[in-house]
């Protein structure tokens, strides 16, 4: 089994084919006649262009736009006049056209290697990509074909370039593996545009690889096994079908309320971090928002932003949902510290930033940057169904707190009578053991809760969620966890408050029907995942889910979870 | 010669589109530009320098004109860099 970056989602199982690297060989010879080789040389760049150009034009027409501009921006770098008259110097010294080239795009190459950023760093894969161009026309052999992949086939590449996507047949291609690339890499550009599954930084795959080879791409968690075994294979095309029903069953779920097989309706918002993503939320069919995280209007500035631009930018996201109803709006307040720097801030430097001082513990001390954010966040409230919602609460006191504050503002709006709701609700993120191990006392100083399943599970389990040692520990799917998240929804239930859930587990339909057993009121996702997550709420009766969850507690280890929700849940 | 120090306000900073553009709009000028960036100085003019000299986003440059159409070349630079290349 190798790991890698999943960059674009979906199951792929096929058969290896593996490309092997471009090789720019040709003969090293000293050139007399310089001015017929400079003229080979441009002659060479021109077909080159044209080359490309068709290309481009080619995935153009299919609708690969981010491709042709990748291909029409080869064509402007190696038109470069200052580039070309270095190639043409040193084809004057009296080497050929082929080695000048590869020289002097060489240096180019590192130049960009050097620069130290993803974008910049990708800019040496097209030199890459241009230099074998080039160096094929000069010599006359053209590079390692993909013109005739057979069908069902899994590529494994060092790195897929675009000229290269530009000639296969796509149809025939159903997983990628490529040894290079991050989420930003044309190869996942180029997959993820295609809608193939792909798992990019795979160290070794090519030579670990061989044609034939029965492969499984799961694009989703990023793991890739070369020659399977049987029980592996028909989990992963039960998975596969699984998904596949999902992507074609979507379009039937727009448009439609969010309910169970046996019509429990809930509710399904979306987790979104500025005014782009909340128009996407808007236009994706969800009820509202159920999470507005609020750090992105702090970060990425010189200074603070003022109570005008928060009050414009709550009221905006608002108007989006005034048309829904209810139309919940779930603004987080200021949750930043130790990671999440906001240099104006000058926050010290903490040994254990995650549990150190941030968040609500930050704003409670720093009232003045808090008053400004509740402040803008009330005057919206006039705008749509506005709620307010505090992170990382650990102690009763800290909701005690935060309401005396909103008091106190609404007394000051009172007196300078500007308008807000005056029933706006105050609620908890529960994401710590202590808010989830007291949730019956927060309860009665909580109007709802929403459940924040990442850090959740990162403090349950004790497990850093950014150190590769313990990922295998930071899963929601621990017996911990899932007992948590029940504990708290039954303590929303008794004080008959709604809650919430805005991690990631709430759009994963292995999560789904546990989180109907146990009576989640509000489902939230991020936008993309709206429809498939109202599909797959719909695939259960709560008699079914109950079920499901009973025996989900018996078992012991979210191993054991996890390969039973798997046979349940795809199988169904 | 003139010159102007200019901030670059485009999130992108100065990446293949941009670049692009800019290296379209200064080729119809006769006169030399060169982007001083730190401690490089780069061929207003190239393609190929310009992205490799990784200029992002927030990063004071300054940009030198030397040639007859100096003032108009500047001109046109200095505008195309604080509009942000028409990025949106």
């Amino acid at each position: 089994m190798f790991r890698g970056i999943p960059v674009s989602e979906g199951i792929g199982i096929g058969k290896a084919y593996v490309i092997s690297g471009k090789k720019l060989e040709y003969e090293k010879r000293n050139v007399k006649n310089t001015t017929a080789e400079k003229e080979r040389f441009r002659m060479a760049v021109k077909t080159f262009c044209e080359e490309r150009e068709n290309m481009a034009a080619k995935l153009e027409a299919e609708g690969s736009l981010a491709q042709a501009d990748i291909l029409r921006g080869h064509i402007m770098m190696i038109q470069d006049p200052f580039m070309t008259s270095q190639i043409e110097d040193q084809i004057d010294t009296g080497i050929c056209a082929e080695q000048a080239c590869e020289e002097e795009l060489g240096i180019y190459r590192e130049m960009f290697l050097s620069v130290g950023d993803e974008i910049t760093e990708q800019r040496a894969a097209d030199v890459d990509d241009i230099c074998c161009g080039v160096i094929g026309i000069l010599t006359g052999c053209s590079a390692g074909s993909v013109a005739d992949i057979p069908p069902g086939s899994v590529i494994v590449v060092e790195e897929l370039t675009p000229s290269m996507t530009a000639e296969m047949n796509k149809a025939n291609v159903v997983g990628i593996v490529a040894e290079k690339g991050g989420m930003t890499s044309h190869s996942a550009i180029i997959a993820r545009s295609l809608g193939i599954p792909a798992v990019l930084s795979v160290p070794g795959a090519m030579s670990e690889f061989v044609n034939q080879l029965n492969v499984i791409v799961d694009g989703n968690d990023g793991i890739v096994f070369p020659d399977p075994c049987e029980d592996t294979l028909n989990d992963y095309r039960a998975q596969k079908k699984f998904l596949d029903e999902e992507r074609e069953g979507l379009k039937a779920y727009e448009n439609r309320p969010t309910e169970t097989a046996d019509g429990t309706k809930h509710e399904l918002c979306c987790n979104v971090g500025n005014l782009n993503d909340a128009t996407d939320a808007a236009e994706s069919g969800g009820d509202g928002i159920g999470l507005f995280r609020t750090e992105f209007l702090f970060m990425s500035r010189d200074s603070m932003p003022d109570e005008e631009l928060q009050f414009e930018t709550y009221k905006k996201a608002a108007e989006l949902f005034k048309d829904k109803e209810p139309g919940n709006i779930i603004i987080r307040t200021l949750d930043i510290g130790g990671d999440k720097a906001v240099p104006y801030l000058e926050m010290k430097e903490e040994d254990n930033p995650f549990l150190g001082f941030r968040a609500i513990r930050y704003c409670l001390e720093n009232t003045e940057l808090f008053k400004t954010q509740l402040r803008a966040i009330l005057r919206a409230s006039a705008f749509g169904n506005i709620k307010i919602m505090v992170p990382l609460v650990t102690e009763v006191t800290e909701m005690v707190k935060v309401r005396q504050l909103v008091d106190n503002i609404k007394t000051d709006l009172d007196e300078e009578k500007i308008d807000y709701d005056k029933n706006i609700q105050v609620g908890a993120m529960i994401e710590t053991p202590s808010a989830s191990l007291i949730a019956d006392l927060l309860a009665k100083e909580c109007d709802f809760f929403s459940i924040g399943t990442n850090d959740l599970t990162q403090y349950t389990m004790a497990a850093d969620r950014g150190n590769s040692k313990v990922t295998y520990l930071n899963n929601y799917l621990e017996p911990s966890v899932i007992r948590s998240i029940k504990h708290i929804i039954e303590c929303a239930k008794c004080a008959d408050i709604p809650v919430g859930m805005c991690g990631e587990a709430a759009a994963d339909p292995l999560m789904i029907p546990l989180l109907i057993a146990f009576g989640l009121d509000e489902f939230s996702v991020s936008p993309k995942a709206v429809l498939k997550t109202r599909y797959n709420i719909s695939r259960w009766s709560v008699a079914d889910a109950k079920d499901i969850a009973e025996h989900v507690l018996t078992l012991s280890t979210a191993g054991e979870i996890q390969r039973y929700l798997r046979r349940t849940v795809y199988n169904k | 010669m003139v010159s102007k120090n200019v901030k670059i306000v485009n999130s992108e900073g100065f990446h293949m589109r941009p670049v692009s553009a800019f290296v379209k709009e200064m080729s119809q000028f006769t006169s030399d530009v060169k982007i001083e960036a730190g401690d490089k100085v780069v061929n207003g003019k190239s393609v190929m320098n310009l992205m490799a000299a990784g200029i992002r986003c927030g990063a004071e440059i300054n940009v030198v004109c030397t040639g007859d159409d100096e003032e108009a070349a500047l001109n046109a630079a200095i505008a195309m860099i604080e509009s942000g290349f028409g990025e949106k």
